[in-house]
């Protein structure tokens, strides 16, 4: 192992990435492990607020509508930087009016939880869309099956609407996973210690920007890569028992 | 008519006298008075956005077309590359990338005194070219993967067709093909450039001056937290909505399907 390193020349590499104290690899693994726990948060939320999101878009009320197209189309417009400090500066302002009403001091607010809240309100927007767009391609006639026969609203949203609309709901939910994993590097600009901020500052202590850099884009592509191989799987499992479009089956 | 109309239902009209109260609410109560001496520092921000955005959306479309047809035609030796770099763009975070080649090249070029010595030093010193050239490379990994999908969508009798009549190779694929392959993604391509916008204020993370980095300096300066930044949001939400009013216009301009 340490003939092939000495041979390539990367002695110097490999001590820098190793897991133990000299080395910087337990960083930058530790920062992997905190933006993943952030990217899957936050996709969580936005799944639930999509979700509830494109049901009050397609059924609601007029006003209830007009905010929902609002709210999508703000979150779509505006940057996620700007966004981020927004709602981070909203959010803790939020929490420590309300900690004092009840008579608390000034809260500090963990790093995760603030992330979680900040990309998952701006992940719900997109989810929003998608899952608007998937209910609306379920054949109507299913819903209308599960209604005529009486099963609550609730019943036919776990039974019916949902599994019928992962099919077409996944290509869209995979990208947005993806840009969950990637919109955690931006917290990286409020100070949260995410991958890229380990990176940068074990790249910046060391000067070998080069090293860290693309060792942290290894674990990105790591991640993206796996991920595309796990939805592949769902989208197969969601579309099973479906004609395959590329036969000419229709 | 139809869209003063839908406008003028007695909920939307609630809505609409709710939100000129918060703006009138924003302009009244929150504090203003450091708009005039951040002016024109935010004109100059506004300004190297635009143009950022504009250059590195040309150059990142132009260099899409060859990775978009590499990815659809081409043999392996540069469908391969092409799609690895595609993977690799759209793989990692914009963010990363931009230090990468900011903090990486900006360490590594000075160790040269080839470099040093030349003329683009003085360039090379600056943080532009690296934020140009870091997004140029991610416009270009995104849209090389769409400009895949809108070459292989092109109906194939049209390219028979072009051929049959003795096109040359080049004029086929200048007036018949990428044409079309551009008119198929129009939507698509306005929407990215709209994700292209957003992601500008990143390069403010590397010293570059832009709208962003100026509503950072004012929120530095005076403590104030909200109100450059509502601001700012705004400002983005104007620009992305004329962007989408350009596309909107790019579309219009060529023949549809009537269905």
């Amino acid at each position: 192992m340490e003939l092939i390193l000495e041979t390539l020349g990367l002695t110097e590499t490999a001590a820098l990435l190793s897991l133990s104290s000299p080395g910087w690899g337990a960083n930058l693994l530790r920062g992997l492990a905190n933006s993943l726990q952030i990217a899957l948060g936050a996709f969580g939320m936005g799944l639930v607020i999509g979700l509830f999101g494109a049901y009050g878009k397609l059924y609601g009320g007029p006003i209830l509508r007009d905010l929902l197209a609002i709210y999508t189309t703000v979150i779509r417009a505006v940057p996620e930087l700007v966004l981020i400090l927004i709602l981070y500066y909203v959010g803790t302002d939020l929490i420590n009016k309300l900690a004092q009403f009840m008579g608390y001091g000034r809260v500090e607010i963990s790093g995760v939880v603030a992330g979680i809240w900040v990309l998952g309100i701006v992940q719900g927007a997109y989810a929003t869309e998608i899952l608007r767009g998937a209910i609306q391609a379920v054949p109507p006639g299913q819903i209308e099956a599960a209604r005529a026969y009486g099963m609550p609203a609730l019943l036919t949203l776990r039974r019916v609407t949902i599994p019928a609309l992962m099919a077409f709901a996944t290509p869209g939910l995979a990208n947005l996973w993806l840009i969950a994993t990637k919109d955690t590097a931006l917290l990286a600009v409020v100070g949260f210690n995410e991958l890229t901020l380990e990176t940068k500052q074990a790249a910046s202590s060391t000067r070998s920007y080069f090293t860290f850099f693309l060792a942290a884009g290894g674990l990105y592509l790591m991640v993206t890569l796996c991920s595309g191989v796990v939805f592949a799987r769902i989208e197969k499992w969601a579309r099973r028992g479906q004609p395959s479009l590329r036969q000419g089956g229709l | 008519m139809t869209g003063l109309k839908s406008l003028m239902q007695p909920h939307r009209l609630v809505l609409m006298a709710l939100f000129a109260a918060f703006v009138l609410w924003c302009a009244l109560s929150m504090r203003w008075d450091w708009l005039p001496k951040y002016a024109p520092l935010a004109l100059e921000g506004l300004w190297t956005t635009l143009w950022i955005l504009a250059v590195t959306t040309v150059l990142g479309f132009l260099l899409a077309v060859p990775l978009g047809l590499a990815q659809a035609i081409g043999p392996w030796y540069l469908s391969a590359p092409a799609r690895i770099f595609c993977t690799v763009i759209r793989g990692t975070p914009l963010l990363l990338q931009i230090w990468l080649l900011y903090y990486g090249l900006g360490s590594l070029f000075p160790q040269f005194p080839w470099i040093r010595s030349s003329e683009l030093w003085p360039y090379l010193r600056q943080a532009w070219p690296y934020a140009v050239l870091a997004l140029t490379l991610s416009y270009a990994g995104y849209e090389g993967e769409v400009m895949r999908g809108a070459f292989s969508g092109v109906a194939k009798g049209q390219l028979e067709s072009a051929k049959s009549f003795g096109m040359p190779r080049f004029t086929m694929f200048r007036r018949i093909w990428l044409p079309q392959a551009i008119r198929n993604v129009l939507p698509t391509l306005g929407g990215e450039t709209i994700l292209q916008l957003k992601a500008t204020p990143l390069v403010a993370t590397i010293t570059v001056v832009e709208i962003y980095a100026v509503s950072s300096r004012v929120r530095a300066d005076t403590f104030i937290v909200y109100e450059p930044l509502l601001l700012l949001a705004l400002v983005y939400m104007v620009i992305a909505a004329l962007i989408g009013l350009a596309f909107k216009r790019f579309e219009n301009m060529g023949p549809t399907l009537r269905r």
